[in-house]
């Protein structure tokens, strides 16, 4: 059989790190990287913080440098849309008519800002924080705002907060539910995160809804909430999460829910089709084999590296650890596990002091571990967690316990 | 500009001039270093950018932080006395001539 190489569609973290991990373990056929933003494959982290902030220019932002596709003979093609996928052919249709053909196709298409159904949200000052151009408008803008209203305190709009609060803009985040970072962290993180904010001047208001954003000549104005609130504001970040690209894997009949569904080895019902990163729900061993879809760096290139090993003739079932990580001003973030649908915490170290830990349990199984400004915490938790080790709610609220002894045990 | 060289696994070295105040981490991403992988863009978060520092140069680099010392506790190739994250080698006069040797992976 003719091999006609490669064909991954989207070049953020999982796109990216596939074509190097590919090359890195010697694959030798064409590797076609196609990418629908204007440049080279960048990182997105710090577009949220370092990068919003103009303490790194592109150049970091940046992957590689130009030169790394050329001599990995790597073949980026930005600015590219693919809008079909002609599985009987093995082959992708681009927006400019071109055809690619595939022995493998890698979806890695990400996912897009959730765009909420608001009256206004097409206001000149209304902006999102996910790539690069939006950043760099973002960026302008804030320079120029004098009152900025962050719709969603999730990461995003967390850490740009802390960003925009550092420039001395008046910040009101407003929160559908009744606490931050509610999806993803555990009460006593999220408590402790919303009031260092506050400590820094940003306003919150929870249990609110955004109703309407209104402007004059075509300008952000206010935004008005459902209880009646009017909030000034001449930029409005909205941050109220992301929905996965699945459009072209559905349309080529590929099984699509929350997600671009693949088996534990990341592969679709398609023997040819495997799909990566934020778009993809696989069954996770880190939660019960549930499927799950994760918008993680951790977790878009671990699983570029599970299938660069499998297109190499080594499958394996994706197991790693996921991971996260935030930074809010000096706050650092950073979470081991998955810690959804634990009903127990157990609080390490001491939360007035600004570090300390949260172990997550369920029906006293420990699911994950939150740090905040505790790196060892983290580095520890996870080796433990990786290793399917446990720690007992008595010995995590232990101080004298030593986790890192825990970590590195050669067996439970 | 200071010069530092990398030295990878089959022992091809490449020197390069970094501008003081960037890092070790950086200079090896925008030169395409393979062998260094720095997962989370040098916030001294994932530890895929250990390198080990020439054993007799070791006082020429600044001294580990708690931050750091606790994350090269997760690097993928053993830790030894010389090992660090070259995200927190924030590049000095000093360092002048140094030389750092990439681990056998990172992941």
């Amino acid at each position: 059989m003719p091999d006609d190489g490669i064909v991954i569609v989207g070049a953020g973290h999982a796109g990216f790190q596939l074509a190097a991990s590919l090359r890195q373990h010697g694959y030798g056929g064409a590797i076609t990287l196609i990418g629908d933003e204007p440049v080279l494959p960048y990182q997105r982290p710090p577009l949220s913080k370092d990068y919003l902030d103009g303490k790194i220019g592109l150049e970091l932002l940046l992957m590689r440098p130009e030169a790394f596709y050329r001599d990995h003979r790597i073949g980026y093609l930005p600015g590219a849309r693919v809008m079909e996928i002609d599985r009987a052919a093995r082959a992708v249709r681009l927006a400019t008519g071109e055809r690619l053909s595939y022995s493998h196709l890698v979806l890695a298409t990400g996912a897009r800002n959730r765009v909420p159904p608001l009256p206004g949200i097409e206001l000149d000052g209304v902006c999102y924080l996910r790539t690069l151009a939006e950043t760099e408008e973002l960026r302008e803008r804030l320079a120029a705002a004098g009152r900025v209203v962050v719709i969603g305190a999730g990461f995003i709009g967390l850490e740009f907060a802390a960003v925009a609060r550092a420039k001395g803009k008046h910040v009101h985040i407003v929160e559908l539910v009744d606490r931050v970072m509610a999806r993803v962290v555990s009460v006593p993180t999220s408590l402790f995160f919303a009031e260092a904010h506050r400590g820094a001047g940003v306003e919150f208001g929870f249990g609110a809804q955004a109703v309407r954003i209104a402007g004059h000549g075509g300008k952000v104005d206010h935004v008005d909430l459902a209880g009646g609130e009017r909030l000034a504001a001449d930029l409005v970040l909205v941050s109220v999460g992301v929905v996965p690209n699945t459009e072209l894997a559905a349309a080529s009949g590929l099984a699509v829910a929350n997600g671009i569904v693949v088996d534990a080895t990341l592969l679709t019902a398609d023997p040819a089709i495997s799909a990566i990163g934020d778009c993809a729900t696989f069954p996770c061993v880190h939660a019960e084999g549930q499927q799950t879809r994760l918008e993680a760096v951790q977790n878009a290139a671990d699983h570029a590296r599970c299938v660069a090993e499998r297109i190499l003739g080594t499958p394996r079932p994706y197991t790693a650890l996921p991971w996260f990580w935030s930074e809010q001003g000096k706050l650092r973030l950073q979470i081991a596990g998955l810690t959804t649908g634990h009903d127990q915490t157990v609080l390490r170290g001491d939360a007035e002091s600004g570090e300390f830990s949260v172990f997550c349990y369920r029906d006293g199984q420990l699911l994950g571990i939150e740090s905040v400004n505790r790196p060892a915490d983290h580095a520890h938790a996870r080796r433990l967690l990786a290793a399917g080790r446990q720690v007992r709610p008595d010995e995590a609220a232990d101080a004298s316990f030593d986790l890192r002894a825990a970590a590195s045990a050669r067996s439970a | 500009m200071p010069r530092v060289t990398y030295v990878a696994q089959d022992g091809k070295e490449t020197t390069l001039d970094i501008p003081v105040d960037t890092t070790i981490m950086q200079a090896a991403i925008l030169h395409g270093i393979d062998g260094i992988v720095a997962e989370c863009g040098g916030s001294c978060m994932c530890a895929t950018c250990h390198v080990y520092v020439r054993d007799d140069q070791l006082a020429m680099v600044s001294p580990v932080s708690a931050d750091e010392d606790a994350m090269l506790e997760g690097t993928a190739s053993p830790r030894r006395t010389n090992s660090r994250l070259s995200c927190q080698l924030i590049v000095s006069p000093a360092m002048d001539g140094l030389v750092v040797y990439l681990p056998e992976t990172q992941t």
